[in-house]
Parts: C-alpha cells; structure tokens; sequence
C-alpha cells in the first residue's frame, strides 16, 4: 500500500551500553532528526512494539534508552551491535526548544525521566551561551538506578547539577532524598524569565510541579512529558486518549495549563 | 428511483451484484446466542434475501465489516515485512440509519484524526456502498432521535422489506443499472424512527466540569460493572485496537502483527510495560466511556459519538444502561450538585 503510516524501517544497531543492570542505551543508524522529548516506535517482528523516547540524536544516529521491563524489551536486551531493531516515528510533540533560549531553564528529571530530556541537556552543554542559566535535577531510586553517569559528570562542569537518590547504603557520599526536597535550593531570579521541564513519573511530576508552582513559577513557564500505553502512536487506537486529547498526537510534552486538566 | 421487486426478483438481483460484490446483511446464527437455545443476529455474507434478519436489531454492528476483530496488519518471513492483502471486491452492506450515522464516526477517527490515514481501514472502507435497511420503529433500548442519528440521506439504495417483495429507493448509477425494464417502478421513500421510547438530553459540553469527573455517581458503576467489555465490542463506534505480534509455532521464524478490538472497560487497556496503568476501577471506565462518547469526542470533531443504538445496553450482563448513565449525568449538571 501506498504510504502505509504503520511500515517501520530497519536501523543497525552501532553502540550498546549498559547503564545499569536493566536499562541500555542503544544507539541506531538513522537519519531522522527528531524534536527533543519525541519518541519513535520501535519493535521486533513478532515479538512487538512499543513506544519508547528517543534519548539523544545527532548526524546519523538516534540513541534510545530501554529499560527491560516485557517481553518486548526483553528481547531487545540480548541484541548486540550489528543487529537490528525496526522503528517508524518519530511522533508526537517534543519540547519547545527555541523558546527555552536565552532563559533560565530548570530541568527536573526522576528515573527513566531523564532520557527524553537528555537532548535538551547536550544541547545546551555543547552551546552554554544559549541558555542564561541552567538547573539541573536529577533523581533516582538507588546509586544502582543512576542513568547517564559519565554524562552527568561532564554537564556537572557547565551547569549547576543536583543528583540525589531516594535511598541509598552509607557508603552512598550523594544526596539523598525525593527530588521535590530540592526544589527550595534552586536560586530564581526571575520568574518571568524560568522554563521548567518536569519528567518522570506521574507523581513525580506532579508533586515537583506542585513545588515550583509554591516557588511562584508560572503554570505556563512548565512543562511535563506523559507516558501512556499506546499501539499506534498516529491516533487511531485509542490507548493514549485522556479527554479530547490524544497523548501520541498532542503530546506527549505538555504545557503545565494543559496539563492539569487532563484526567485519565 | 423506486422499484418494488418480488423476492425472486430481488434475489436475481443480488446474484447478479454477487458478480462485483459481497453482499453483507444481518444473518441469524442458530443457537449462537449468549444464552442456551438462542439465536444470535449478526453480520455476515448473504446470497438471497431471506438470509437477511430485518426483524430485530442485530446484536453486533456492522463495523466488523470494514474493521475485523482481528486484522493481519504484517506478514514477517524472519525479518521481511509482507503487508497482509484484501479481495478485490466491492462491498454493499445492508445496515440501519444510525449504523451508518456510525461509519461516519469509524471515518473520522481512521481516516482523519491524526496526521495519517488509516490505510488498513481506508482499503476496505472505499469499496464500501450502503443499502440502508429502513427502520420506522424504535427496538428496545434505541435512543437514535436524540443522538441525532435516525436519519441519513447517505445511501446508495434504500430498502423496505415486505412480505414476499422488497421496495427498493436507488441513487447509485452503478446500481441503477442493474435494475432492468421489467422491473416495477413504485414511487418508494424510506421512512425513519420519528421517536423512541427512550429520550435522553445530552448535556452541553460548557456545563461539565472536572468535579463531574469525581462524582458518587461513577463510584455506583465501580460496583456494577465487571469489566467485560461487551458494551465495547458490540458498539459501532467504539474503535480501540492493541496491537499483537505473533510467532508461528510450527515455525517461529515466521509471524504476524496483528491488531485486535480493544475496549477501555477491559483489564489492561492502559498497563505499561513497568507496572503503570490507569483507571483501576471499573467506575471510571465508565466514566471515561461515558465522557468519549457525549463530550470529548464531540469537543474535538463536532459531533457526539454515541448513534444511540443502545446495543450496549442491550448487551450488558449487569443490565447497565447506558442512556442512564447519560440521564443521570445530566440530571447532576441541571442540579448542579456535582460542584459540592
């Protein structure tokens, strides 16, 4: 058939690297050049598909960051560099990135939260003057959870970065503590010049939200990324509806105002 | 033009439109009922017209016609995609005024939400012609009339059904043609429902507010309902799908992708992969059910979802009713005591 929407396409896996004992980063041959907290669907003929977020991109690659967690991550856990996976994508709304510019950005990400934003974060590590200020925010459940290490040591020399555990053994030398007991100790100066991006969980979000909204931030100068079951990710079957909205079409980056009126 | 044809004439005709189409109509399946010694009407192919059930409504929708249950999107040979092939006939389906009020509803969703059209849908659903089944009287639990939904001029032909001929109303040329000199004109318009005995007002999307959503009343179907999903399969708008990979087991490198009906009152329709899922409780199934089909649908596309075919009800092993529901919505909104 002419333009089957649903055709994914082939692309090489280059690098597989481990980043905790369940979640892998994988980066694949390609030549899509998604928006920042866009995802792609990614499957295996017939094991499945699933909708997973592209966690940086660049000239010839996509990487994706997969936490093995069914039977279709299962299975892309034993592929190695050379093999194949299939995408089609990319889909939905990213993050408004040119209007983060020149801004105060903060970025609260919990667990798995921080692949969708971890282009944004590279990007304004390779081009720090874009951004007037940066705040980084990062949570995990234990030191064994933390994605991205090497990485966040190095935006660590740029940006102000917090990294914390929920808990953790005594030997952890880090900060530990839910993200929202951190929220207080970023320095705003401007709330009319802030953008916050919040991704993870849904009650991560929502009680950070609930945090910077108590620091005087703007409802609109916030903005999340939902995670909904979904088949199709092109609005047909109707896995990701919440109200008249369709997650995989008007997300999944929501503004703040959008947001909250959005129940399941 | 209006024809009256004897039955045996009206089989000829379809014999011959057998040639470039199938023919499908409402079918009486023995003993196939959901209950011991009971009969169950539903589509499926006809070759004469005494095949057809035009005396009750049928208990599932036609909409299997242009969206099977289950549906060969992918063929895999190891890692080769194959897309799965349709015949190559046209379709002509018999079906109710508010059925094809709800094709209209499937169109808009597949071929038109989004970005991209439904191709799968799309291929099956431009062969289709409709020869509306006229329907002047109300079955149980109809509410069309107040959906809006019992009348539609959207037809290639119109039929009633009489004893021993049917009076045909045909527009389509394709069609007129097959409708030879012999035949005896009649001057036949299709009449429709003018009233059921159910009546429901469906309130206006401005007065639902999110304390709506919270309301006692869902907490009612949390008990009632048991998730069966029944409301959802025999529905002719309801369009969920999840989509399935399978491995041949005689040869597992060698599968399929399938997609399957879904429905959002049934366990799993939001799980994730990881433990997440939404609408734990069968209430706000409901709920959510109930606000697609009289709001949000109607927010983004302009009109209500629900034909008002009260299949559902009809269906629904706790005798749930789903224009209830929508009385009682709209009873709480007109009291406005859903904002305490």
């Amino acid at each position: 058939m002419k333009n089957n929407p649903l055709i994914p396409h082939k692309a090489k896996i280059i690098e597989v690297t481990a980043q905790t004992d369940i979640d892998i980063t994988y980066k694949v041959e390609s030549d899509l050049q998604p928006e920042n907290g866009q995802f792609v669907q990614v499957s295996i003929p017939r094991v499945g598909e699933a909708p997973i977020s592209i966690s940086d991109f660049g000239g010839g690659y996509i990487e994706m960051t997969i936490r093995k967690v069914g039977s279709l991550t299962n299975e892309i856990y034993t592929l190695k560099p050379g093999d194949d996976l299939f995408l089609r994508g990319p889909y939905g709304k990213g993050f408004p990135l040119e209007q983060y510019k020149g801004k105060h950005l903060i970025i609260a990400a919990g667990g798995t939260g921080l692949a969708p934003v971890k282009s944004i974060i590279n990007y304004f590590y390779r081009n720090p003057e874009e951004v007037a200020r940066f705040d980084v925010l990062m949570g995990f459940k234990s030191p064994e959870d933390i994605l991205f290490q090497p990485e966040i040591d190095q935006w660590a020399e740029k940006f102000n970065t917090t990294l914390t555990v929920d808990s953790a053994t005594e030997d952890w030398k880090g900060n530990t503590g839910l993200i929202t007991k951190f929220v207080a100790d970023i320095t705003i100066e401007d709330m009319d010049n802030v953008e916050v991006v919040i991704v993870g969980p849904p009650i991560m979000m929502k009680f950070t939200s609930l945090e910077f909204l108590k620091r005087g931030v703007p409802k609109e100068k916030i903005w999340v990324s939902f995670e909904r079951k979904m088949s199709c990710a092109i609005g047909k079957c109707g896995h990701c509806k919440i109200d008249e909205t369709y997650v995989c079409l008007e997300g999944p980056v929501f503004n703040y105002t959008k947001a909250e009126t959005l129940i399941d | 033009m209006g024809y009256r044809l004897q039955n045996n004439d009206f089989n000829e005709l379809l014999k011959e439109l057998s040639k470039e189409y199938k023919l499908y109509a409402p079918k009486r399946f023995e003993k196939r009922g959901r209950f011991s010694d009971t009969d169950s009407v539903r589509y499926g192919e006809i070759q004469r017209v005494e095949e057809i059930d035009y005396t009750v409504k049928s208990h599932f929708s036609p909409k299997e016609i242009v969206y099977p249950i289950t549906q060969t999107l992918f063929y895999f040979t190891e890692e080769e995609y194959r897309e799965s092939q349709v015949h190559d006939k046209k379709i002509l389906v018999f079906l109710r005024p508010c059925d094809i009020n709800g094709m209209r509803r499937l169109d808009t969703i597949f071929l038109e939400n989004g970005p991209y059209k439904d191709v799968y849908f799309e291929r099956l659903r431009e062969k289709v012609k409709f020869v509306m089944m006229e329907c002047k009287e109300s079955f149980e639990n109809c509410f069309c009339v107040s959906m809006g939904s019992n009348f539609t001029d959207h037809y290639s032909m119109a039929v009633r059904f009489e004893e021993g001929s049917v009076l045909c109303d045909v527009k389509d040329k394709d069609l007129q043609s097959q409708f030879v000199d012999n035949k005896k004109e009649s001057n036949f318009t299709p009449e429709y429902v003018q009233e059921n005995n159910i009546k429901v007002e469906v309130p206006d999307a401005e007065k639902i507010t999110p304390a709506l959503f919270e309301h006692d009343l869902w907490k009612d179907y949390a008990k009632r309902c048991i998730g069966c999903g029944r409301c959802n399969m025999v529905c002719m708008t309801c369009s969920c799908f999840t989509t399935q990979d399978i491995a041949y087991e005689d040869n597992p490198k060698a599968g399929e992708r399938r997609r399957v009906w879904a429905g959002c009152h049934v366990d799993k329709f939001t799980d994730m992969a990881g433990g997440h899922s939404f609408r734990k409780d069968y209430g706000s199934r409901m709920r959510f059910k109930t606000m697609h089909k009289i709001y949000d649908y109607n927010k983004r596309f302009g009109e209500h979802m629900c034909v008002g075919c009260g299949r559902c009800d009809d269906i629904c092993p706790e005798y749930i009713s789903f224009s209830t529901c929508i009385k009682k919505v709209n009873q709480i909104l007109k009291e406005g005591n859903h904002e305490e």
